[in-house]
């Protein structure tokens, strides 16, 4: 930090005081499910409310798979994640492909690519929708799966950082005779961990919570996503506010840990993708 | 014999995003152009004959449809006190974040963060259980202090800000790190500078943190009014746009004409509107920051 050595204590300790304030406020929303998600289900209506649980629980999460079906609502969120990432595949290779070779038409398809950025998601909602029901996708998985393959974005962050690579490393591999597929797989993709990295959990994320798209698409059940079946599970229990809260905790949690494993590439993706 | 090659793979390298991309997004845009000039219903889905082109008609009806009106009004009223309680929260907290690198500060920009990672049912299901009127969180710890129950989410006025609490909540994350990175960005020398000059804390940050986040900043905007202006997943979960249309957003309006009301041609005419107004507030933006630099 610019000015570290000049600072005076009072004034650490009152942004460190801030910081934690503002946390903790933050924080509510998160504290009060996981607390609520292990009381029995007349201790969470219980005015005044107990901020620990007078009789912790798990009875709440064990029900979430023996009255609901989670475990259905979970294997398909998986199938999702592992699609997305098959997605993300796609997005590196464009990306590499932009930014690594000169064919005709390259800045017009790229400009293409960004365009679609820019239109608001209510406007192709209803087209995909009408395109899946003509290719006769709707309420199977592969119309679920599809339209989030490519994103557009992270195309962009791709390229972005594959122009970094020098062009030198590439033509000293094809000297040796490697192939191009070989050269991207073998040789491209290690040195681009990093940007691998932001985009595999930002990738995760977004399969793990996908929502809209699930519930627009499936009528069966069986193809239900956790998000789905949270929202089915809202309506049905409308007043079991601390299995509701068990729920949203088996949804959230997995996401927290996963990220704070994985948070300095999120600050680092984007210093590296030069929005400054 | 390479450069055979080379004329070959790139597409090989583009094809599968870039069809995709066709299909789920550069296709979809003209069949909604197409759509929003016709009649398009359940009963089209099924029988193409029974579609006709209605020319302007669509476009016409939205703007004499009351509820169109009051998503537009609200969508406003989203964006006007939204947008700058994001930018003021993500800049303020970023700020304090930069003060050190220690794990105090590792831990608290994860905190930060976490909201809007978190799934928007889930958030949905949390803030439902805070805001409810009997039980809630919020209504208990404001009855400490002797306040009534609020109706957070019954009464429209209260509804829309309750919303943008929750959303304010949400999108602080995303902004927090862009602005982080852009502050991490500034050569430390900036400082040593103005501090050799004997400027204070306030004059640093004023003339010099601020200007040199310009980019960033401009950048936020963008992106969170655009965000912003298709307003949706919040009053989707939480209201479904009611009490009495009192939250519902023009993308919220365009979604129940199109999935619930299946009148996809009047909902795709709906969504070509929103567009020509994030198109309109965006170049504006732009000719806005082109003045400002050029002073």
């Amino acid at each position: 930090m610019a000015t570290a050595t000049k600072r005076s204590k009072p004034e650490k300790a009152l942004v460190i005081f801030l910081l934690i304030a503002g946390g903790v406020l933050v924080s509510i929303p998160f504290l009060w499910m996981i607390s609520s998600s292990f009381k029995p289900e007349n201790e969470v209506l219980a005015i005044p409310p107990t901020i620990i649980p007078d009789n912790p629980t798990i009875e709440n999460y064990i029900k979430l798979f023996t009255s609901m079906n989670f475990a259905v609502y979970l294997r398909n969120t998986i199938i999702i994640v592992l699609f997305s990432f098959l997605g993300l595949l796609f997005n590196a290779m464009a990306g590499y492909g932009f930014a690594k070779y000169h064919f005709k038409g390259r800045e017009k398809i790229f400009y293409l690519v960004l365009a679609t950025m820019m239109i608001p998601g209510q406007v192709t909602m209803i087209p995909v929708y009408l395109i899946l029901n003509a290719m006769g996708l709707t309420n199977t998985m592969a119309g679920i799966i599809l339209p989030g393959l490519a994103v557009a974005f992270s195309i962009f962050l791709f390229r972005q950082f594959m122009a970094t690579i020098p062009d030198d490393l590439l033509e000293a591999a094809r000297l040796d005779g490697a192939g191009e597929f070989y050269i991207f797989f073998r040789l491209i993709t290690p040195i681009a961990k990093p940007i691998f990295a932001v985009q595999g959990i930002l990738t995760f994320i977004a399969g793990w919570n996908s929502f809209l798209w699930p519930l627009i698409i499936a009528n069966d059940e069986s193809l239900y996503t956790l998000s789905v079946g949270l929202s089915l599970l809202q309506g049905q229990y409308a007043n079991n506010f601390a299995l509701q809260m068990a729920g949203a905790a088996f949804m959230v949690i997995p996401i927290i840990i996963i990220f704070s494993f994985f948070q300095k590439y999120i600050v680092e993706g984007f210093t590296m993708s030069g929005i400054k | 014999m390479k450069q055979l090659l080379n004329n070959r793979h790139p597409y090989m390298f583009i094809a599968p995003a870039v069809i995709l991309l066709t299909l789920f997004s550069l296709i979809p845009i003209l069949v909604a152009l197409v759509i929003s000039f016709t009649d398009m219903n359940l009963k089209g889905l099924a029988d193409w004959s029974a579609v006709s082109f209605i020319g302007l008609e669509n476009y016409k009806d939205l703007f004499s449809d009351a509820t169109f009106i009051k998503s537009i009004f609200n969508t406003f009223f989203y964006v006007i006190i939204g947008v700058p309680l994001v930018i003021i929260c993500s800049l303020s907290i970023a700020l304090l974040l930069n003060y050190g690198t220690s794990w105090i500060f590792n831990t608290f920009r994860a905190v930060y963060y976490m909201p809007s990672i978190t799934n928007i049912i889930a958030v949905a299901v949390i803030w439902g259980y805070l805001y409810n009127t009997e039980y809630g969180l919020f209504n208990y710890l404001l009855s400490l202090i002797s306040v009534d129950n609020i109706p957070w989410l019954q009464e429209p006025t209260i509804a829309k800000i309750s919303l943008i609490i929750l959303a304010v909540w949400k999108g602080i994350g995303i902004n927090m790190i862009i602005f982080l990175a852009a502050l991490q960005g500034i050569p430390k020398s900036y400082y040593e500078a103005a501090e050799m000059d004997g400027a204070s804390r306030l004059q640093v940050l004023f003339h010099i943190t601020l200007p040199l986040l310009r980019y960033a900043t401009f950048f936020v905007t963008v992106t969170t009014l655009i965000g912003w202006m298709q307003f949706f997943e919040e009053p989707f979960v939480m209201t479904d746009g009611g009490p009495l249309d009192g939250t519902i957003s023009i993308a919220l309006f365009i979604y129940q004409e199109g999935f619930q009301y299946s009148e996809f041609g009047y909902a795709a005419a709906g969504s070509f509107i929103l567009f020509a107004m994030i198109i309109i507030v965006t170049v504006f933006q732009f000719k806005v920051q082109k003045k400002d630099t050029e002073l």
